[in-house]
Order: C-alpha cells, then sequence, then structure tokens
C-alpha cells in the first residue's frame, strides 16, 4: 500500500533504529471471519478487487469452486472450500476466506532486507511499502501461512493491505462492507474478541463442541481471526496451519547469526590491520636475492658438462 | 610492461585474466550480498543503482563467477593437490605469522594457506550458486517448496559468511607477503621471492631451467 501513515510505526523492516512512532495510541484493530457463517458468495473477493483496482488475469477451471486456484499479486484474498465428511458420515463444506493475517509477530518483516519495505502500524495492520520493495521474496520465506505473492511483471510482493487506506479515514475494510452475511467483522480486537466469544458459546449449544477461536499465539496472535466450528483441526479448513510460526531456520537466519556474522568479518579485517602494523609486511630482501643468485650459480656449475 | 631481468614468471596472462575477472565478480557479488544481508549493509545496494539492481544482478554474477571459476580450477588445481611438505608448514604456522621464516620448512609452488583459499572456495561457489539458484525468486520462486527455500537461503548465507573470512585471509596475505600482488598484476616475481616464500619451487624451477 502506500505509504500515508508514516508517524505510528511499531515495526519497521531491516531498520536497527526505533521506527516514527509518535501517533501510537490507536486501538488494535482486527477483522473477524466467522467462517460458520460463510456462504462462499466471494462478495469479499469482488470488493478487494473492486477497492484495490486489483485484475488478476482469467486463468482456468479446474474443478473447483476456487477461482482463482491461488492467491496472487493481483489476488489479495480468496475463498478457499473443502468437503470434510464429519465424525457422523455427514458432509460439511468449509469455506474459509484465505489471505494476510496480519500476524502480531510478522515473519515477512522479520525476513526483509530492504529498510522500510514492510511495516507494521499501532493499530496493528502489517503493510507493504511497494516502492521500497526489492522483490527478492524473502517474505515469503518468512510468512508463516504462505501469503505472498510476488509480480512477476514489477518484481514486487503483494498481499492484503487489511484496507489500510480505507481504515486510517475511520472505514471498514472493503470485504467487511460487501459480506451479506455479515461472516466478515471489523473492530478493535479486543471487541472482536467477545464478538467471537459470544458466537462460540452459540456454536457449541448448537453442536458444535470443538467450536472456537483462530487467534495464534505463536505469531502472538492475528489481526485476522476466524471463528472455526472444528478449532481443534484448524488444517481441515483448507490447510490452515495447526500451530503457525516463524521457521526455526528463518530466526536462526535473520536472529543473533546476522549481527556476529557481520561483526567477525569486521573483526577480521581488523585483525589483518593489526597484523600489518604490529608484525608487518613480509620483505623479500637483498640477502634473500643473493642467496638467489648463489644457489643459481651452484646448479649451473653442476649442469654444466 | 617493464619486467626486469632474471625475473621468474609465477602466473601466466591467462591466469591474471582470469585471476581478476573472479576478483572483480567477487566483489560485486560479496557488495550486492552484504546490502541484502544486513541492514546496516543496505546502502551498499546504492552502488548498483538500488535496491532492486542488487537483488537482479546478484545471481547472473553468480553464474558468471561460477564459469570463471572452473577457469581457475583447470589452471590451478594441480598445484593446489595436498602434499606432505604442508604438514610440516602447517606446524610451523605461528612462525608463519611472525615473519620468523627461519623456522618455517621449505615449501613448493603454493603453501597450505594457499590451498585452503583454493579448496575452500571450490567447495563454497559451487554451494552457493546451487543454495542461490533455489532462493532465485525470479525463476525458481516455484520450482520447489518454501521449506527447500528456507533451508537453500540459510546454507547461502552460511556459506557466503565463509566464503567472505576467506576472501579477508586472500587479500590480506598478498598484501603481507610484499611480492605478491605485483606477481598477480604483472606476472613475475624476483629469484629471490621464490627462494625467501617458495623454496622448493625455485629449487624446481632452476633445476630444470634451459640453458640459455
Amino acid at each position: 500500500m502506500s505509504d500515508m501513515q508514516s508517524q505510528d510505526y511499531v515495526r519497521r523492516s531491516a531498520s536497527t533504529m526505533t521506527p516514527p512512532s509518535a501517533r501510537n495510541v490507536e486501538d488494535q484493530v482486527a477483522k473477524l471471519i466467522d467462517v460458520s457463517r460463510c456462504i462462499g458468495c466471494k462478495a469479499c473477493q469482488a470488493a478487494c478487487m473492486e477497492w484495490n483496482n486489483l485484475r488478476p488475469e482469467i486463468g482456468h477451471f479446474e474443478g473447483s469452486y476456487e477461482n482463482p486456484n491461488d492467491l496472487g499479486p493481483s489476488v489479495w484474498t480468496l475463498m478457499k472450500f473443502n468437503e470434510y465428511e464429519n465424525e457422523q458420515g455427514n458432509l460439511e463444506w468449509l469455506i474459509r476466506k484465505d489471505g494476510c493475517m496480519h500476524c502480531e509477530d510478522p515473519g515477512c518483516l522479520k525476513a526483509c532486507p530492504a529498510p522500510g519495505a514492510i511495516v507494521q502500524y499501532a493499530n496493528g495492520i502489517v503493510d507493504f511499502i511497494s516502492d521500497k520493495c526489492i522483490g527478492c521474496g524473502y517474505c515469503v520465506k518468512g510468512c508463516p501461512f504462505n501469503i505472498p505473492r510476488i509480480s512477476k511483471t514489477d518484481h514486487k510482493s503483494y498481499k492484503c493491505t487489511l484496507c489500510s487506506d480505507r481504515v486510517t479515514v475511520g472505514l471498514e475494510p472493503a470485504c467487511v462492507k460487501a459480506c451479506p452475511t455479515g461472516a466478515i467483522m471489523f473492530g478493535a480486537k479486543t471487541d472482536m474478541q467477545h464478538q467471537a466469544a459470544e458466537r462460540i458459546v452459540d456454536l457449541k449449544a448448537r453442536g458444535f463442541a470443538h467450536a472456537g477461536l483462530y487467534d495464534p499465539p505463536e505469531v502472538q496472535g492475528t489481526h485476522v481471526m476466524y471463528v472455526l466450528h472444528h478449532a481443534d483441526k484448524p488444517s481441515l479448513y483448507s490447510g490452515l496451519p495447526d500451530k503457525p510460526h516463524i521457521s526455526t531456520l528463518v530466526q536462526a537466519w535473520k536472529g543473533l547469526y546476522k549481527p556476529l556474522a557481520v561483526a567477525a568479518v569486521a573483526l577480521a579485517a581488523i585483525g589483518a590491520f593489526f597484523h600489518w602494523i604490529t608484525i608487518g609486511p613480509n620483505e623479500t630482501t637483498e640477502e634473500d636475492e643473493a642467496e638467489a643468485r648463489r644457489e643459481m650459480r651452484e646448479t649451473e656449475e653442476e649442469q654444466a658438462p | 610492461m617493464t619486467r626486469p631481468a632474471n625475473t621468474i614468471t609465477r602466473y601466466t596472462t591467462v591466469n591474471r585474466i582470469n585471476h581478476w575477472i573472479n576478483a572483480g565478480l567477487f566483489i560485486l557479488l560479496l557488495v550486492s550480498g552484504l546490502s541484502m544481508f544486513h541492514p546496516i549493509l543496505f546502502w551498499l545496494s546504492g552502488l548498483f543503482g538500488g535496491g532492486q539492481w542488487a537483488r537482479a544482478a546478484h545471481p547472473w554474477l553468480g553464474i558468471c563467477l561460477m564459469v570463471s571459476w572452473v577457469g581457475m580450477i583447470i589452471q590451478f588445481w594441480r598445484e593446489n593437490l595436498p602434499n606432505r611438505d604442508d604438514v610440516a608448514w602447517s606446524k610451523a604456522i605461528t612462525h608463519v605469522v611472525r615473519n620468523d621464516d627461519g623456522h618455517v620448512p621449505p615449501i613448493g609452488r603454493n603453501n597450505p594457506g594457499q590451498k585452503l583459499v583454493f579448496w575452500s572456495m571450490t567447495f563454497l561457489i559451487p554451494v552457493l550458486l546451487f543454495s542461490g539458484l533455489l532462493a532465485w525468486e525470479v525463476y525458481f520462486g516455484k520450482a520447489t517448496s518454501i521449506e527447500v527455500q528456507r533451508v537453500a537461503i540459510l546454507v547461502h548465507s552460511l556459506c557466503a559468511f565463509a566464503a567472505v573470512l576467506v576472501f579477508v585471509v586472500h587479500v590480506y596475505a598478498a598484501i603481507w607477503i610484499s611480492g605478491s600482488v605485483r606477481s598477480m598484476t604483472q606476472g613475475y616475481v624476483t629469484p629471490g621471492w621464490a627462494w625467501h616464500h617458495h623454496r622448493k619451487w625455485f629449487r624446481e624451477l632452476i633445476a630444470h631451467r634451459k640453458q640459455p
């Protein structure tokens, strides 16, 4: 998205200094997606395209309700459909609106090497500042949910902005506005958690014993949450990770190793410099030349007939 | 170039051209790679015209380095094979670093330090190329799973770190041993240099020298 809120950053990619954060009293926001109320109409997908002016290329029908087949640089949200046969042998059509989860501890931001290309605002939204993106794809490796997609035309990474431009001026995201069943809600994160709790009580009363809220603590919670009828098995919903976390490989690569490696290289160079000023250059002396000439003469004499 | 009489050719013209192509590519890779490694070095990407350019150029430079390094392997593998003298020389490493060359046993054309540089790079450059290809978003972003790419990028950064350390040692050693830089720029060393630093090589050369 655009760089419109530049004074309320709580995190900024590839930055070792405190980001500008004077405007930091905003409420933490969240989008709540009540999967149990979703009818799979894709109004949210259409609204996302409409508001953000996204026009993905027309693809091919692959025998699934999923259309298009995957998230893309111009597909920031996607309805995913799974047919699940429950323990009673009944069919359940589990439909989940997929997209960026806006993690409180974003793996994309941790992995990003371009200063300021990924930011997190005080309200919790994780946003890509596209003109600073270098197209390396590190965010793809950092993301626990397989969300960012790199464009083949402009080599920039894209994903849901949580309509940060709308939220800034007090509007709800476009998908929320368009949802005809009220399955997508938006507001303060605490309000959304209360809303979810009420709905979960309702769902449990109606036989979904494992109904619950998906707000995974492994990434310190998310600013997009789901109400799931089967919160004990999130992976039923087209591969929603049961325990999403920033890969330990990414943690190793982007953790202490990074500053230590830079320090070690600097120390090697400083060490070399001090070797130079203490022990100094290893020169070839006139005596070396004399020795060499002597050996050459002796060899010539030996070889002479 | 003006070359004094009685000097010894250490690196041929082809050796030198290949080496400096290599050196140029390595430095460009180092600069663009470091810019993507740690934020305090991101400014280095400005030398390429910005982060996008550094990101785009880096893999192509890597492919060029691999080709160039194959040239180095072909020219230098034989003289970098380990031999018995290496053990004695390595045991005297504390004398080597103190310029106490009276206590360093004579060595052939290359010493173990030089061989270590050669074999480290011969191992690291192909690993860097392969792991780099797996992480090359533009062409191979969808070729492997994200998990494979995570392993690849970690291996890539570890190997790059090792290669940078080898590079620092190599550059400093060339500055430290006076006359080395000239051997790689102008190609020759004096007999005294060869006698001092690579005595066995010097003796081989004079033993097989054709009578003028």
